[in-house]
């Protein structure tokens, strides 16, 4: 049982090895170890304290707490959805301690499943293509609408959408269920179409056949 | 069962997701196929939901990776 175990947790992250030969020793394997997850972590810590240079300092914090404790890293979870979890943490300590009134609560607003929310009805627009975001204005827009919804529909965008972890992650590292996060994403999308339909139809090609495409 | 557009629209994400079972998804296809606005929506909401996943969207500051190996080599090296 106990070396089923061991092996299921070795084929859970390919990583778990080089994890062992860090904490055995060979320190400057965590350079290379942590290349993957530096973007994700950045993103999760601007998203949280809305500052690029306080989230590159918060960053910089998480990886050496990864650092200290990877030997407590028992591959039960993925090595990238352990990080997140560190990082998110350090990000709501360094909100905790700002307490300052104008800063977002970070009490979750209760889900409020009577709410309806409904997609803008368009016709006249579908998409536009990703190489629109080379324009500055286009990736703007698009991140500030995300950056605008409430908390919880932000948090689950950012793990599922961004970052692209599964339910289940996005579930361990939020610490809901698996429900939860299906169905605050579906209302997290709903909103940001609506908010970016009208715009991002500005950023589509001038013209249009006459048959639209269906895919 | 025929199924009207807010039924459609309650499973959007998980259409997207591919989390629709193989009858609903037929129903919600059919709709799709007479319903211009429906079809709309379903390809702007995935157009946004591809979009969020581009790396444009959110740049990291240059530097950042050398600055953050910088203070880990301090580290490292003790």
């Amino acid at each position: 049982m106990i070396s089923d175990a061991i092996s299921k947790h070795n084929l859970a992250d390919p990583v778990t090895p080089m994890i062992q030969r860090i904490v055995n020793g060979e320190k400057q394997l965590f350079h290379e170890l942590i290349r993957p997850v530096e973007r994700p972590v950045f993103v999760m810590l601007f998203m949280l304290l809305r500052n690029e240079s306080d989230a590159e300092d918060a960053a910089q914090e998480t990886f050496i707490k990864v650092y200290r404790n990877l030997s407590a890293f028992r591959g039960e979870s993925k090595f990238t959805t352990w990080v997140l979890s560190i990082a998110r943490n350090e990000g709501l300590a360094r909100i905790r301690k700002r307490s300052t009134h104008q800063e977002v609560s970070l009490e979750p607003s209760p889900d409020d499943q009577n709410q309806t929310i409904s997609p803008a009805t368009i016709v006249d627009w579908r998409e536009i293509p990703s190489e629109a975001l080379e324009r500055k204005e286009v990736a703007l827009c698009i991140q500030q609408a995300i950056m605008a919804l409430p908390n919880i529909y932000r948090d689950v965008v950012q793990l599922r959408d961004i970052q692209e972890l599964d339910v289940q992650e996005t579930a361990n590292i939020l610490g809901v269920s698996p429900g939860s996060v299906k169905v605050r994403l579906h209302r997290a999308r709903i909103m940001l179409q609506k908010e970016l339909a009208p715009k991002l139809s500005k950023f589509a090609p001038a013209k249009r056949g006459l048959f639209g495409r269906h895919v | 069962m025929k199924i009207d557009c807010k039924h459609v629209w309650n499973y959007l994400s998980a259409y997207i997701d591919g989390e629709v079972d193989s009858a609903l998804r037929a129903e919600i296809d059919r709709h799709l196929e007479h319903c211009e606005m429906c079809s709309a929506i379903m390809d702007s909401t995935r157009n946004v939901v591809v979009l969020m996943a581009d790396d444009r969207v959110f740049e990291i500051p240059s530097g950042y990776s050398l600055r953050l190996h910088q203070r880990l080599s301090t580290l490292l090296d003790h």
